[in-house]
């Protein structure tokens, strides 16, 4: 057994994580930075911090994935990171000839409480920033909320940073994508373009995480949302957000500075949160929806009606960041599979009313927890108490299910065992028909792999 | 400039490279990394500029110290809680990442697979996170009844001042199982180095020579600096086995906490990665007098001579005969692979750069392809890594490494080996060496680039200059590298492949070169309209 410490006898933590369903703000700061163009993300704090980040984004990606460090030694934790950023921003400049330096902070240069703000002006007034060169800084202490919480900070930094509003307004929507794959970055823009909509999408790490092999390498991809387009945002009709946990602050944010309206709405998972994203895109582009996402909605809804009789009443436990895991909950729901243990390092007491909003009458039996020691450990737990028939979540699932003879779907970060999620989206109801091959696969895979031979199908 | 297909002519001007690389740096990492960056000579004296920080800003392989301490010498134990005190992140990276196999028997603890974390929040940095630690070990030792449990601390722990060392010992009183803390805190050194050498203190101090157990062998050995990365250390634990050797401990690889604690009744410790481990070596010797020689199991030469080098130490006629079996039989396997794999990737550029000894040992493999290594340079390495121990005493110890404590060991009067003292001292009259390490610079050619800590910027000069057919380094560089179009090979990973190690694993690795070498996708990368003139479509939609 890999996990072989593992029994169902669940005891009360209060202290101790085991086998975390998140990681730390600064790895999601440093994913939004990558998709902005000819931007360089930079940590300020330990050598490890950005080592390990990049490390985990290329395992996922299989991209490259550069950043800079402020590389703090004892001296500087001591004394303040001030001279090691001063440093790094004209070292970065004139060795990587960045358009924009991301500045992000970490657990060590917000504990000894280094003002990025501060020292980022004093950069500016000692002119270690060339002329038409951008510092966008944001504070992302490690010890305050997940990977999803440094997102959303650092996606705010640019909006705050860029958008300005001038007295002409732009027939254009501001598109906040939330933590997906350059794959749905892609599909968004897909789906702008069959709705006729003008958009600005930010981030987008299509073309920069997927990038084609030439022989070349390339530091700063062709892919990102471009400065201009960041200005742009400030006159643009409406924001919408996918996500409340990623992009609810940059839409307030941006209404704040620029006054530009927002609506909140799911990451487009599944059926029921595309309608919700499609109506809230005709109403914000003003636009009638085309008959073509109706046709991709029936196709999707087709798929399910045939093979339903596969997905009624399975029992899923599925860990993730709560954005991604809320509409895929619903889909699962919808599809008439029972989602019974859901678990989510990331805090946030909304979490929980969307939770009991789609399970409480339809799965009763539902347990769930976010936050602290919300972790995959505990759901392990569950699942030794009563075993489930598909586990959905990033690779570090494949030990349960391992251990379990579980079919496995891998969703959200990281995945470092396969590929696909960098090219095929998830989003939208094509990429819902991409989750319901996938979670067929699996759960077909397994009765084909484990069925008695008197019971082997050959259709399905 | 000079490029690569000039090198078969003879003497290349590196100068120009290195003049190149250099105009692009601001002149104060100028200055810094012209030292650092050595056109190789072996016969004369050299001095490379390494285990110093990194500058700010440049983008870098390194690592952190918790990395080298958590990560490196204490995560591939198995029987041990490497509880991380700190934010999540630390702990999560650390988490199975760096493929340390490990075979539990049936029943017993291995908690390899686990990630454990206080994961601090802000309430235990502004008002200290002793309690939370105290009450975390307390949870991991109700639900797992560990027999040792290691703290490790991470960044803000030092800094908000939470004294890992008097909560594990306060927690070992409550508890009654073997609990200890490590100080390596990220910013501790320069590198990974610095966690490496927190690590051997605190293994030295809380686990060696806790159980003086019964000797159960006649050849009682301990290998060190081998982390079992792709099932290096079955093999090596194979060949061990049959000749007859008992491996008491591996730090760290396929290892348990109760290993390393009879760890100093050996005879003898083998010292693989000299940068990660000599320290351990050397205490034990200090205080044991158990002696350590260098070894190396890269390579199928490399690995018969450091078998006959441990033969050699006992002196057994037995033991010399069953290593020459050995040897004979496995030479016979590795040539057949190796003498139809050669001629195919005979003369092809490798360059590498990796670790602190992986950079050195791995040529060994590559010359036995024929393939010449034009670059390597270590990541965290000191000077002696590569200019030999000899220059250790010329060593100046800087502020970022004064703050690493050294131990005071002393004699253990008891259980001294005066016994093996005499063996050395008889061993040194004859010629055997002993506690040496003659670095990576003796070994690489005249004219061979030998670069510390490399950074992006120089790694993309390199590939531009030589264009090497295969370049080794780990998963930061992977793609970067081979986007360019030049494959690279993890030499911390393996790439997911491997065991490398030993004559199996050199085996492995002929077969893997030539996988990688003679595979035509790389030619594919043009598409085969990209070389012809473009054609005027006349039934485009638009037409």
């Amino acid at each position: 057994m890999l996990l072989r410490h593992t029994t169902n006898e669940v005891k009360e933590r209060k202290a101790l994580t085991v086998n975390p369903a998140k990681t730390c703000q600064p790895v999601g700061a440093m994913y939004a930075a990558l998709g902005v163009h000819g931007c360089l993300p930079h940590s300020h704090g330990s050598q490890g911090c950005c080592s390990y980040h990049r490390s985990a984004l290329t395992r996922h990606y299989k991209e490259p994935v550069m950043a800079a460090t402020s590389s703090f030694t004892e001296g500087s934790s001591v004394f303040g990171g001030q001279a090691n950023l001063m440093q790094a921003i004209e070292t970065i400049f004139t060795v990587y000839e960045p358009e924009i330096i991301a500045v992000h902070s970490t657990c060590l240069s917000e504990t000894i409480g280094d003002d990025l703000n501060q020292i980022v002006i004093k950069a500016r007034e000692e002119g270690k920033v060339p002329l038409g060169k951008f510092i966008v800084q944001a504070a992302t202490p490690s010890y305050v909320g997940s990977h999803v919480t440094g997102f959303a900070n650092m996606l705010e930094a640019f909006v705050k940073y860029f958008a300005e509003k001038t007295d002409e307004k732009r027939r254009q929507i501001n598109l906040l994508s939330g933590w997906v794959e350059p794959a749905d970055m892609r599909e968004l823009k897909r789906l702008m373009k069959v709705m006729k909509i003008k958009s600005v999408l930010i981030p987008d790490t299509s073309d920069v995480l997927d990038t084609p092999m030439t022989g070349k390498f390339e530091m700063y991809p062709k892919g990102g949302t471009t400065i201009p387009e960041m200005v742009s945002m400030g006159d643009s009709m409406q924001s919408l957000g996918l996500g409340e946990w990623a992009t609810q602050k940059a839409a307030i944010s941006l209404n704040n500075k620029c006054k530009v309206p927002f609506e909140i709405t799911d990451i487009p998972i599944g059926i029921k949160a595309t309608d919700r994203f499609i109506q809230a895109l005709a109403k914000a582009g003003r636009v009638s929806i085309p008959e073509q996402i109706s046709e991709e909605r029936g196709r999707l809804i087709d798929v399910i009606t045939d093979m339903h009789q596969y997905l009624y009443g399975k029992r899923v436990a599925v860990f993730g960041d709560p954005d991604n895991i809320i509409p895929l909950i619903e889909f699962l729901v919808d599809m008439d599979m029972k989602p019974v243990y859901i678990v989510s390092g990331t805090p946030g007491k909304y979490f929980e009313s969307r939770m009991a909003e789609i399970l409480s009458d339809r799965v009763p039996e539902t347990k769930y927890k976010n936050g602290p020691q919300a972790d995959m450990f505990l759901m392990h737990q569950w699942i030794k108490e009563n075993p489930v028939d598909l586990l959905i979540g990033n690779t570090y699932g494949k030990y349960i299910a391992r251990d379990e003879n579980i079919p496995f779907v891998r969703m959200g970060f990281p995945i470092v065992d396969r590929i696909g999620h960098s090219y095929f989206s998830t989003l939208g109801y094509m990429g819902g028909l991409r989750i319901v091959e996938k979670i067929l696969s699996a759960i077909m895979d397994k009765q084909d792999a484990t069925c008695l031979e008197e019971k082997f199908e050959l259709v399905m | 400039m000079q490029k690569r297909k000039d090198y078969s002519n003879g003497l290349l001007d590196l100068l120009a490279l290195r003049e190149e690389i250099m105009k692009k740096y601001p002149p104060k990492i100028a200055k810094k990394r012209v030292k650092a960056i050595l056109i190789n000579d072996p016969a004369i004296e050299q001095e490379i500029l390494a285990n110093v920080r990194t500058i700010p800003g440049i983008i870098t392989q390194r690592g952190c110290t918790y990395a080298g301490c958590k990560g490196v010498v204490l995560g591939p134990t198995r029987d041990i809680i490497n509880l991380v005190h700190g934010p999540i992140g630390c702990s999560f990276y650390a988490w199975l990442t760096r493929r340390n196999q490990t075979r539990p028997a049936e029943g017993e603890d291995n908690y390899i697979t686990y990630c454990f974390s206080t994961d601090m929040q802000d309430e235990n940095i502004v008002f200290g996170g002793e309690a939370k630690l105290k009450e975390a070990i307390r949870e991991a030792y109700e639900i797992f009844k560990p027999k040792a449990i290691g703290v490790f601390s991470t960044c803000p722990v030092g800094l908000i001042g939470d004294d890992v060392h008097s909560v594990s010992r306060d927690m070992k009183a409550e508890l009654g199982i073997n609990i200890f803390g490590f100080s390596c805190e990220g910013y501790r050194g320069v590198s990974q180095s610095a966690g490496h050498h927190i690590a051997n203190n605190g293994v030295f101090k809380n686990v060696v020579g806790l159980n003086d157990r019964e000797r159960t062998g006649k050849f009682q050995v301990n290998m060190l600096g081998e982390y079992n990365i792709g099932g290096d250390a079955f093999e090596l634990e194979a060949l061990f086995e049959e000749a007859g050797i008992t491996l008491l401990s591996s730090f760290s690889g396929n290892s348990t906490i109760k290993s390393m604690e009879y760890s100093h009744t050996a005879d003898l410790n083998m010292v693989m990665c000299h940068r990660s481990i000599n320290y351990i070596a050397e205490m034990m010797e200090e205080k044991y007098g158990i002696p350590w020689i260098k070894v190396n199991f890269v390579g199928a030469e490399s690995t018969a001579k450091s078998l006959r080098k441990v033969a050699d130490y006992f002196g057994d006629a037995d033991l010399k005969a069953k290593v020459e079996e050995i040897i004979e039989r496995e030479m016979v396997k590795v040539e057949e692979v190796r003498k139809s794999i050669k001629p195919r990737v005979e003369g092809k550029l490798a360059m590498m750069f990796v670790g602190g000894s992986r950079a050195h040992h791995y040529q060994d493999l590559f010359s036995e392809l024929g393939i010449r290594t034009v670059s390597a340079g270590y990541e965290f390495a000191h000077r002696d890594d590569y200019e030999g121990r000899k220059v250790l005493p010329t060593i100046k110890i800087d502020a970022d490494s004064r703050n690493i404590e050294e131990l005071v060991v002393t004699k253990d009067e008891k259980l001294f080996r005066n016994d093996l003292v005499e063996k050395k001292a008889e061993l040194q009259r004859l010629g055997y060496e002993f506690k040496e390490y003659a670095g990576m610079m003796p070994d690489m050619n005249k004219n061979s680039l030998v670069i510390d800590d490399i950074n992006h910027w120089e790694t993309e000069k390199l590939i531009e200059f030589y264009k090497p057919d295969v370049f080794c380094a780990g998963i930061k560089e992977k793609y970067v590298v081979q986007k360019a179009g030049i494959p690279l090979k993890q030499l911390h990973s393996y790439d997911y492949g491997g065991p490398y190690a030993a004559f199996g694993g050199a085996i492995n690795f002929y077969i893997e070169m030539e996988r990688m070498l003679a595979t035509k996708i790389w030619k594919m990368i043009d598409a085969p309209w990209k070389h012809e003139s473009e054609l005027v479509g006349s039934m485009t939609i638009e037409a």
